[in-house]
Order: structure tokens, then sequence, then C-alpha cells
């Protein structure tokens, strides 16, 4: 009888520990089947954005056909209220930021210049827009802070490829014409390096953030001058980072440097230019 | 300026923290599913062992605000030499998204900071992972080392000095996840002379009637098209900062459903949509806007081109004709009476507004050790001199009793004036509006998605004002799609609640636990049917 008992005790805790094993087995499945979840949920995620990418653009290029004839002029943008609906074609000149699906680029035709915040554009297509590159930009005109721009947006690329030269404006500083060249590239000449003050109350030729408050890496404020009128230039570090020469040149500017400049002219509370280079005389 | 392309750099934020919690849900499901040990619950070690270094992190918020940031880099160093042996390194941040997202991208590599500047609503994200963050309970009541301990080298606050409402904030279920810092609430910055310019007297309470009803008169414009209150091309006579906090707290004032601490989303109800069609329009006759649609409502209203701005007290600095801080030329600056009030009401004899503000919490390390050192510092950041020197910067107030009480403080409160910065009349009055409102300031459930929850109810104002301004049709059909795109844009059908509705069900128990049980149950039986066999013999023998 105790041999029976011992061998039932025995099969039993065989099959316990066969239970254990297969429940490791099942931990391990389980591990996979999770993994497996996870980047099924990611790929399904991914294919639907995809899907939602690819309806966005069959959406697009229906909206795109039915709004081919409805293209504006720079005039015609220029001269529309805001919030209101508007189609434009132009030149990709500069890409500012792509994050989750939207892009932020800067436009322009041999007309004029337009800022496109947070389009809607996939990775795939981020990487089409070259410099120079056409593309038709659908979306609402809208204004913060003085900056004209494009909101909720969608594009297409079609043919075409142009490239602004930068236009002087150095001249119209201080004037109400400048504003009509907002989200141009322009060129800036002859200006001379003022001091900016740091946190610490020093006189300096730069700051990380507007009052210094920031580190390497940050959006780069500088102060420059001409005809006795000084103005607040940046760096953005989206477009241009700590790695671009242009940041690592503003980051060695002098006080009392002469310098000429090239850049976007974006406006935030007046003109605040988007300098992309800059060369010291 | 205040930020350059800050509008930019503010929705990067708001959407990396969104994608940063998705991302970290992967992080950390991967991370159990690989079988990465979690760290050992922290245990408050019996002494402080003053013969080692320690080298700690300390990820901080400023406000874009260099005061603020040497006030930290003080506090540091003042701590770093009454404990020579705790070294204190701090990284500095302007924004409470870009922590996040950092924090997140460390807590996969176990490469946390020691303590960080967050929000609870950021803490219950962190807690997916396990033993991540310090439960501060026994820390905070340690009689040696907690608040108000016999061994801290600091005069710190005794626990019952924390304000009780800050401190509940800070509370993630059953513990203490956080101390609070600094806390602030939303205030209306009103331009009283225009509001009587429009033959309007100041109520003692705004209510949501009056600012609609003063900005909808604001809108009348003359035959030239400038507005007839200021003779400008612009007047956006309503501008809400945060449009997050504009949606909670007006459910908040109404009693109407948002979430429940369990999780459960609430936000899209009868009650939502009665107030986006409010604010609809308003927004349609551009009597209200956003900051996110317009800009901030300080240059507006600074410039005579809005009435009632809402912001943070914790912007304070920007407001008024006044103001130390300005982003819009000088020129462009007119001159007006600020009043602060409380953000608007629905009733008026019961006022509610949300509490806001940065807290501390702390990383669990593998050295407890190491855990006590960096509690040493974040207790310290409650002490009088952190508190009173931080708190005078922006519209901030402080957090313990025994700061409020300090002779310092009072006097500091006495000294209001127009032209001193650092006694900014409009500052310290923001001040004053919280520390008479403690008792009437709520937070949302802290849950994980909660922050998700936040952004969807801003989202729905966002929305509705953008539609209204470009005068789309809002009905029926599109409020449907408007909640649906938000709840699917937002996950917020996905968010795991602790109550029966929403929680997975693990189906049924796998083939072989169910071996694994009988087996163990038959081992159990037989060993039992021996026992009694065996007796039975005894017995008969």
């Amino acid at each position: 009888m105790k041999k029976y008992i011992a061998a039932c005790l025995s099969a039993a805790m065989i099959l316990a520990l066969a239970g254990c094993s297969k429940e490791d087995s099942k931990t391990d499945a389980t591990t996979t089947t999770a993994e497996a979840t996870t980047e099924a949920t990611t790929e399904a995620t991914t294919e639907a954005t995809e899907s939602e990418t690819e309806a966005s653009e069959s959406e697009t290029e229906a909206t795109e056909s039915e709004a081919a004839g409805d293209v504006m002029t720079y005039a015609d943008y220029a001269a529309a209220d805001l919030d209101t609906e508007v189609t434009i074609e132009a030149y990709v000149q500069a890409k500012q930021s792509w994050w989750e699906d939207k892009a932020t680029v800067y436009l322009q035709d041999e007309d004029g210049a337009y800022f496109c915040y947070e389009m809607a554009c996939s990775e795939d297509d981020y990487a089409k827009l070259v410099d120079g590159q056409k593309i038709r930009v659908n979306g609402f005109k809208s204004e913060w802070s003085g900056e004209v721009e494009i909101v909720d947006a969608t594009f297409e690329i079609v043919d075409g490829n142009w490239t602004a030269t930068p236009v002087d404006v150095t001249d119209l500083l201080g004037t109400d014409e400048l504003v009509e060249k907002q989200n141009q590239l322009v060129s800036f000449t002859g200006m001379t390096v003022e001091a900016s003050k740091d946190a610490d109350g020093n006189e300096v030729a730069f700051l990380y953030k507007w009052d210094g408050s920031g580190n390497e890496g940050d959006d780069l404020y500088f102060n420059v001058s001409i005809n006795g009128e000084t103005y607040t230039f940046t760096v953005e570090s989206y477009l241009c980072d700590k790695d671009s020469d242009v940041y690592k040149t503003v980051s060695g500017l002098k006080v009392g440097d002469t310098v000429d400049m090239e850049g976007f002219l974006y406006w935030y509370e007046g003109v605040n230019p988007h300098i992309t280079n800059v060369t010291v005389k | 300026m205040r930020s350059l392309s800050f509008f930019s750099k503010k929705f990067h934020s708001a959407a990396r923290v969104f994608m940063s919690t998705v991302i970290l849900m992967s992080v950390l499901t991967s991370a159990s599913c690989h079988g990465a040990k979690p760290l050992d619950a922290f245990d408050v070690p019996d002494s402080f062992d003053e013969s080692r270094d320690y080298d700690i992190t300390f990820w901080a918020k400023n406000d874009t605000n260099a005061t603020q940031k040497n006030i930290y880099n003080k506090a540091a160093d003042d701590f770093m030499a009454l404990y020579p042996n705790i070294h204190v390194n701090i990284r500095f941040y302007t924004d409470y998204g870009q922590i996040y997202n950092d924090v997140i991208t460390n807590i996969a590599t176990n490469t946390t900071p020691n303590i960080c500047i967050t929000y609870p609503d950021h803490i219950a994200t962190y807690m997916t992972g396990e033993s991540v963050i310090v439960p501060l309970d026994s820390l905070m009541e340690d009689g040696r080392f907690g608040l108000g301990g016999s061994e801290v080298k600091f005069d710190s606050p005794e626990k019952d000095e924390v304000i009780p409402e800050y401190l509940e904030e800070c509370r993630i279920g059953t513990d203490h996840y956080a101390l609070p810092y600094m806390r602030s609430t939303e205030a209306c910055y009103v331009n009283k002379d225009y509001v009587e310019k429009l033959g309007y007297e100041l109520p003692d309470v705004l209510t949501w009637d009056f600012v609609f009803e003063v900005s909808e008169a604001a809108t009348r414009k003359n035959d030239d098209g400038t507005y007839a209150i200021n003779g400008q091309k612009t007047m956006i006579p309503f501008i809400y900062k945060s449009t997050d906090n504009m949606m909670i707290q007006m459910l908040f004032q109404k009693g109407a459903p948002y979430s429940t601490p369990a999780g459960e989303v609430d936000l899209f109800n009868d009650n939502t949509r009665e107030i986006l069609d409010g604010i609809s329009g308003h927004a349609q006759s551009g009597a209200f806007s956003t900051f996110k649609i317009s800009s901030y409502p300080a240059n507006f209203l600074n410039a005579g081109q809005c009435i009632f701005a809402v912001d943070s007290t914790a912007g304070a600095t920007w407001m008024g004709a006044h103001a130390p801080n300005v982003d819009i030329s000088e020129d462009k600056i007119v001159d007006f009476e600020t009043v602060v009030y409380p953000v608007p009401q629905y009733d008026p004899e019961h006022p509610k507004m949300i509490s806001q503000g940065p807290s501390v919490c702390l990383f669990n390390k593998e050295d407890p050790q190491e855990v006590l050192a960096s509690w040493l510092f974040a207790s310290y950041l409650l002490t009088n001199d952190v508190q009173l020197s931080y708190c005078q910067t922006e519209g901030y107030v402080p957090v313990t009793s025994k700061a409020r009480k300090d002779q310092a403080y009072i006097d500091y409160l006495s000294q209001k004036s127009e032209t001193d910065a650092l006694h900014y009349r409009v500052k310290i009055d923001a001040c004053e509006l919280l520390l008479n409102n403690t008792e009437n300031t709520f937070v949302t459930p802290v849950f994980n998605g909660s922050a998700s929850l936040r952004s969807a109810a801003g989202e729905l104002i966002e929305n509705v004002t953008k539609s209204s301004r470009r005068k789309q049709t809002i009905d029926d059909a599109y409020y449907e799609k408007l909640f649906s795109d938000t709840n699917s844009l937002y996950r917020l059908d996905q968010i795991e609640t602790k109550a029966t509705g929403n929680i997975k069900d693990l189906g049924k128990l796998p083939t072989t636990s169910v071996i694994l049980l009988i087996s163990l149950g038959v081992t159990w039986l037989l060993i039992g049917a021996y026992v009694v066999y065996r007796s039975i013999l005894k017995k008969r023998m």
C-alpha cells in the first residue's frame, strides 16, 4: 500500500512539475505572444497609420484634383482673409521640423513666401521634400503673433524645381514694407553684433533662449544693429541645430563683429529672422 | 522677447509627450516580457552613511527664467555646504514635456535622474514600471531623516506644515509619490478701463456669462473697420492660454463628469457639448480665442487688444501695462489698470479653480543610501530659503505654512508696487488670489492616461474654436466626429481602469495551470488519505 501511495504521490509530483515546466514554457510562449502582440500592435498601428496616410493621400489627391483649378497666386493668397481655406503651389526652401507625421517648412515662389506649420506629412514624404521641390498645399490661412502661416494643411508633390536667391532687405529694416517679404529667404549685410545681457547681467554676444536661461542646443538669440537700430535675430534650433555651421558661428560671435547673414524672414511680434547662415567679416 | 517660435515647440512638446506615453508602454511591456529585473522596493536605511560620497542628479524646470535657474543653483550649493559628501548635479529644462520624454527614455535604460520636477499625471505614467518611483510616506515620516527629522542638517518643515491640499495632490492610490514644490493656479487678468468704458462694472466674482457678455460688446467695430473699444484693427476680448484647464474647470464648476479616480473617461458628455456650443458662438463672433490659435494672452492684453486674459498666476510678471517682462515693443503697450481675478465661475458662491505647479519625485536606485541622499535634497527644497526665493520669481505660492508664516514672506506680500519688479503688484495680487482660495482649488484624478485626457479636453476647445472661426458647420454630426476622433487620437479608449468596466478579461485559466493545480490538489488528497489510512491501521492494531 505504501508503495502504491508513494507511486501516486510521485506521479502527482511529476505531474505538478510537468505543469510547472509547461507553465514556464507557457510563460515563454506568453512572452513571445506579448512580443508578437506588441509587434502586431505596432505593425497594425503602422499599417493603420499608413492606411490613414494613404487614405489621407487619396483624399488629398481628390481634394487637390478638385482644387486644381483653384490654386491661388501669391497675390490671391496675400489678399485672402485669415481663417479661410487656401491652396497654393510653391517650392520648398527649407525644412524646419518633422514630428509624428507633421512637417513645418518654408516655401517660396517667384512672388512671395509661405510658412507651412505642421502640415500633414509622412516620414517618407518628408524625405521627398528636398530643397527646390514644388508642392501643392491646401490648408487654412492663419496668423500667430504676426506670423502669417498655413495650418491644418495637406500637400502633394508636383513637378517643378526652383530655389530662391536671397533678397537683401537690410535697407527695409524698420520700414512697413519689410512685412511684405515675410517668410522669404533674405539677406542682411554689414550689421554689427551688439551686446545682450546674460542671466548674471554680463554682456555677451548671444544667449541660449531669450533671456539666457537655456543651454547649448536651445535657440540662440543675438542682437545686431544698423543705422542705430538694434534687432533680435534667432538661430532656430529645429531649423539649424547645434551641429550646424550657423549655430557654431553664432556661438563664436563677439560683440562688435560685423556680419552678413541669410535666413528666413520669420515674424514674432515684429521681425525676427530665423538665420541660417552668418559670415563674419 | 519671451520665446520666439515657442508656438511650434509647444506643439512638438505636446505631441512628444503623447507619443512618449505610447512608447513607454511598449518599452515597459517589452522589458517586463524579457524579464528585466525590477529594483527592490526602497526601505529607509537605519542610518545615513556620511563616510561615502554620493552623486545625485536633479532634473529641474524653470519658466525660461534665469533667476529661477540661479535659485536652483544656490539651493544646491547651500545644500552641499551642509552635506559635503552629496554632490548635486542639476540639469535644467524649460519644458515639462521634455523632462517627461527624457525620463521615459531613461526608465528603459535604468538611467533615470535621482530627483526630478514633475506633475503627478506624469508620475502615474512613470509608475507603470515596477518600483521606478519611490513612495515617500516612510521617508516623510521617518523620525531621523523625514520632514522635521532629528538628524537632518537644515530647518526642515514638519509634515503637517506642508499645505494638506498640496500634499494630497501628490498621493497616487494609497501612497504619496511626490513632494509639492511650488503651487499656482490660473488667474483672469482684466483690463478694468475697457470694461468700464463698455458700460460695465466689475463684479466681486467673474462669471462666464459676464465675461462673454462684455467680450461680445467689445467686438463692435467702427465704420473704418477698427474696433470701437480701442480704435485698433485688432481686438480679441477674451483669450485663454490653457484650454485643457479651461475645459476641466468648466466641467468641475458644473459638477459635470470628467474622469474617475479609477481611470474611467467621462469627458464626452452633454455638459461638454453644451460648453463647446457656448464657446463656438463666441469664437465665431471674434469674442474668444486661444493661445494656440492667436498667441500669448499677455501680448494682446498689454497692447490694449484684449480685456480678459486667462493665464497661470505663474505668468503674472508678463501681465499688465507695467509688467516687468514684455514680449512686444514698448510703443505698442497701452496704459490701463490691471485687475486680477480668479478664473470665471458658474457659481460665484462656490468658486472652483485648478491647482497646478511643480512637484518633485524620487527615482528608485539599487543603493538605498543614494535614495536617502536624494530625499535629503528633495526635502531641502521645502525649506523657507528655497521656498521664499523661488516663489517670488513669479506668481507662485510656498507649499508650506512654515514659509507662509515667515515674516520675510509677509513683508514681501505687503510691498506691492507698479514699478519694482520684485514687488510687482499684479504678481503679488495673483499670489494672494491663490493664498485666499487654497480651499477652493482642485486637481483632476491621476492615473496612467490622465495626461492624455487633459490634452484631449483642451483639444476639443481648440477644434471647436478653429472650426467656428472658419465658419464650418457645427452640428450633431460634427460633435459625433469630434468626440470620436479625439477619443481615438488620444487613445482614451485604451486606458485600463481599476473599475470593473474596462479591466481586461484575462480569460480562462491556461490548461497547464489547471493541470498544476489539480496535481497539487490530488497530492494533498493522497497525503490526507494516507494519514487517514495510517490512523485506521493504528486503531486496528
